[in-house]
């Protein structure tokens, strides 16, 4: 067996998660008001995400300190690969049911409407006839036009490839117990991360106010909005977080046998990156 | 590590703290899994209490005792919590309690996960629960939600799914513990074909719940904004499609059903060879089959939208990959049959609702083999026929395996025996007015009687009649439950370790009640 022999380290009593709990639901809370229109609803939000916040330092804060002390052995350390794994799983199951809407609107339902399905296509919308990018029969939005792939988009895949190279290089440094190059080519890791998000953010902006394509520009607003979208905060989500390891590796808190958090890291910035891949080709260049 | 880890205090024997930050704060598996236990159990009765509410407005036809936008709500609502309020709580309890025991793990494999695990749910709840005092009332659409209907909801609609996605975040988290725990903390020579059935059984829910939890989350997010964003997901204006909505979550819906009854197959199959006194019959072919049913239960989910408009193509596919499923069922229950056969049986109380559970899920599983034949469907489709199918595989299946699992592992629990002849009396009480509350709903549907609606042509009158006083009889009878449990905590006949004489699993080398922490050495399993 490759069990160490010393003990599975079990935490006693944790008030992190109640805190947890509590912010989260006062987020919500504060979102759904906001949602209503309530004057307040924008406030409580942020109150929320300031507890999540304050939650994540203390949580992560305790668990990094844990590790440091020694406390994880072997088997601890699996466990929180293979929950990093499923989690990661999990997020590729949540973009699986806006990349299935979108298939479902390209593949199925705009061909009905326009005459696949001869019924669909004579009793509901007989005067529609615009297939994808489509904003629906109804126009809904107003007339859009789309982002090429082979501007800025094209520049994005390649900087996001980069930094899918950089980080392993940064792995390979931290494996040979480099610390300088494990911090540099971390930091060059954030540094492509962050420029994507700008120019994700000067797209938007072009978008919102050159091309007309808005979150209601009809199906393809919405099913694009929300890929980018969501892959966005994911990326904005996975550059904290190579920002939070970049200073522990500077710390030096990494040993070259152990480095969960480093790995865990790297994991989600692989994911995002073949996230990326897919709207590439689906939302961009298809 | 060994020298590091040897000044660590954290395998001292101790107790649990004290007061009510024990329950707030704990990370030990049987503390969780209580809480769970005691949450779905509360939850039990506020959905048993809305479908009360629901028999006494169909008990006489006309608009008797509500108004029909709060019917509306009773049925939507009553659903919501009963599915992620009640039954998947209990059984994430029942993994809670029993995985760490039955594999030999002193603890789940994220503790600290788990006690956030549970304490999402309550504050989810009360969201859930909190929007019928909000203008336009609780949600009224169906526990499935559909739009546009859905979409008609008043101030509530938020915070209905963001109690939706907290549930989400709930189940997956704990999922995602119970799989580590599974993969990661068996003791030595406990090899997964080793594992009790219902450690198999709860490893491929969890796979489940982590494949589809998150689809919901999409869809139910596609709905927050089409009604608040201006996206046209679900509106055909925009290009969008309805439709779509339903196809997005019968994709999460399908698998829901099997996340729901997997864990009871697990339940039954330690339950049944312990009282007829002989090795499960077929232990792998229940593996492999339990299997198969999930890679199943990801390629019929149309089959809950045959007269929704679809291909025959599509039609066909799932009427038959639905009717599939029907082979994998049928060797569980063949293997249950075969487990009793020549056993030498005694009927106790968890006995006696696991075979309840054997006959009567499997009356539902024909009805729903009855449904899965898409022409045959046209005439069932959103008629009670569907109610009392599910009803069978939920209440008289799911919910019996619950009980059945409680009546088992309670002395275990509290190193108390229930009162045996309180638990046999709830159990033919309930036995008999759960059948009086379901099968006429058969007739009734046949007949032509809409679902979700609280008034019907006046012919529907006596069988609603029927089973309006079944409904009541098996909603009091329920408060014994509670009252058995309490009794075996308060007291009661000291439970051996073994507790049943034909019990094996290492669970059942424990004290009964176990000690706060077990396992902190890994046993030998041969």
């Amino acid at each position: 067996m490759a069990h160490t022999n010393d003990h599975y380290y079990v935490p006693h009593g944790s008030h992190w998660p109640i805190v947890a709990s509590v912010a989260l639901t006062v987020g919500v809370v504060g979102a759904a008001n906001w949602f209503n229109g309530n004057a307040s609803g924008q406030a409580i939000l942020y109150l929320g995400l300031a507890m999540v916040a304050f939650m994540m330092f203390g949580w992560f804060g305790t668990v990094i300190n844990e590790s440091l002390k020694g406390m994880y052995n072997e088997q601890v350390d699996r466990s929180f690969r293979q929950g990093m794994m499923w989690f990661i799983f999990s997020e590729v199951m949540f973009f699986a049911a806006f990349f299935g809407a979108l298939f479902y609107a390209r593949v199925l339902s705009v061909p009905w409407l326009l005459g696949e399905d001869l019924s669909t296509h004579q009793t509901l919308w007989s005067a529609f006839g615009e297939n994808w990018p489509t904003n629906g029969p109804g126009n809904v939005g107003g007339d859009f036009q789309t982002i090429g792939a082979w501007g800025i988009p094209a520049i994005n895949t390649l900087l996001l490839l980069t930094s899918g190279v950089t980080i392993t290089l940064s792995h390979w440094a931290l494996k040979a117990n480099d610390k300088g190059k494990t911090v540099l080519w971390l930091i060059a890791t954030v540094a492509l991360g962050s420029v994507f998000l700008g120019f994700q953010a000067y797209e938007y902006v072009h978008a919102y106010s050159d091309l007309n394509l808005t979150l209601e520009s009809g199906i393809y607003g919405s099913t694009f909005f929300m890929l980018t979208g969501f892959h966005g905060m994911h990326v904005t989500l996975g550059t904290i977080m190579l920002i939070v390891i970049t200073i522990r590796a500077a710390k030096g808190h990494f040993s070259p046998e152990q480095h969960f958090a480093f790995e865990g890291v790297a994991w989600y910035w692989h994911f995002v990156d073949v996230v990326w891949l897919g709207l590439f080709i689906f939302v961009y260049v298809l | 590590m060994s020298t590091a880890t040897a000044t660590h205090d954290d395998h001292h024997d101790h107790g649990p703290a004290k007061g009510l930050m024990r329950w707030v704060t704990t990370t030990n598996h049987k503390d969780i899994g209580t809480l769970y236990l005691l949450f779905a159990l509360v939850m039990f009765f506020v959905g048993g209490a809305m479908a009360m509410v629901i028999r006494a407005e169909l008990f006489q036809p006309g608009l008797q005792v509500v108004d029909p936008q709060f019917f509306n709500s009773m049925t939507t609502v009553h659903a919501l919590v009963m599915i992620f309020g009640a039954v998947m709580p209990a059984f994430t309890g029942l993994a809670n309690w029993l995985i760490p025991m039955m594999i030999g793990a002193p603890d789940m494999a994220l503790p600290r996960m788990n006690n956030f695990s549970f304490w999402i749910l309550p504050f989810a709840f009360s969201l859930l629960l909190s929007t019928f005092f909000m203008a336009g009332g609780g949600p009224a659409a169906g526990w499935t939600l559909y739009p546009p209907l859905s979409l008609q909801m008043g101030d509530g609609f938020p915070f209905m799914i963001f109690a939706i996605h907290l549930a989400g975040i709930s189940s997956i988290m704990g999922s995602i513990n119970i799989v580590v725990t599974i993969l990661n903390m068996r003791a030595p020579g406990m090899t997964l074909m080793k594992m009790p059935l219902f450690v198999w059984t709860w490893l491929i829910t969890a796979y489940l719940l982590i494949a589809t939890m998150p689809v919901l989350a999409g869809a139910v997010t596609m709905l927050l904004t089409d009604k608040f964003a201006g996206t046209s997901f679900f509106s055909a204006a925009g290009g969008g499609d309805p439709v779509m909505y339903q196809h997005i979550f019968w994709f999460f819906g399908h698998p829901e059903v099997y996340i729901l009854i997997l864990p009871a197959f697990g339940i039954i199959s330690a339950i049944v060879p312990t009282f007829a006194r002989k090795p499960l019959f077929g232990y792998s072919s229940m593996v492999y089959a339990t299997a198969s049913i999930a890679f199943l239960s990801f390629i019929v989910w149309a089959h809950h939208m045959f007269t929704v408009g679809m291909p025959v193509v599509g039609e066909l596919f799932f009427m038959y990959a639905t009717m599939m499923i029907a082979v994998p069922t049928g060797v569980k229950v063949f293997n249950w049959v075969s487990t009793m056969w020549k056993g030498a049986m005694t009927f106790e109380t968890p006995m006696l609702f696991a075979v309840g559970f054997i006959m009567m899920f499997t009356i539902g599983g024909f009805s729903g083999l009855m449904l899965a034949i898409a022409p045959a469907d046209f005439q069932y489709h959103d008629t009670y026929f569907v109610v009392a199918h599910f009803h069978y595989v939920l209440v008289t299946g799911a919910i019996y395996s619950i009980m059945a699992a409680t009546y088992y592992w309670l002395p275990k629990w509290t190193g108390n025996m229930y009162d045996e002849k309180l638990g046999k009396l709830h159990f033919w009480i309930s036995t008999v007015s759960v059948n009086v509350l379901f099968f006429p709903q058969h007739f009734l549907g046949l007949a032509g009687m809409p679902r979700r609606i609280p008034d019907y042509s006046v012919q529907f009158t006596d069988w609603n009649v029927v089973s309006s006083i079944g409904g009541f009889v098996f909603g009091v009878s329920q408060l014994m439950f509670v009252w058995i449990i309490v009794k075996a905590i308060r007291g009661g006949e000291k439970a051996s370790d073994q507790v049943w004489e034909g019990a094996d699993g290492l669970e059942w080398t424990l004290p009964s009640p176990p000690p706060y922490h077990t396992f902190t050495e890994a046993p030998q399993v041969k």
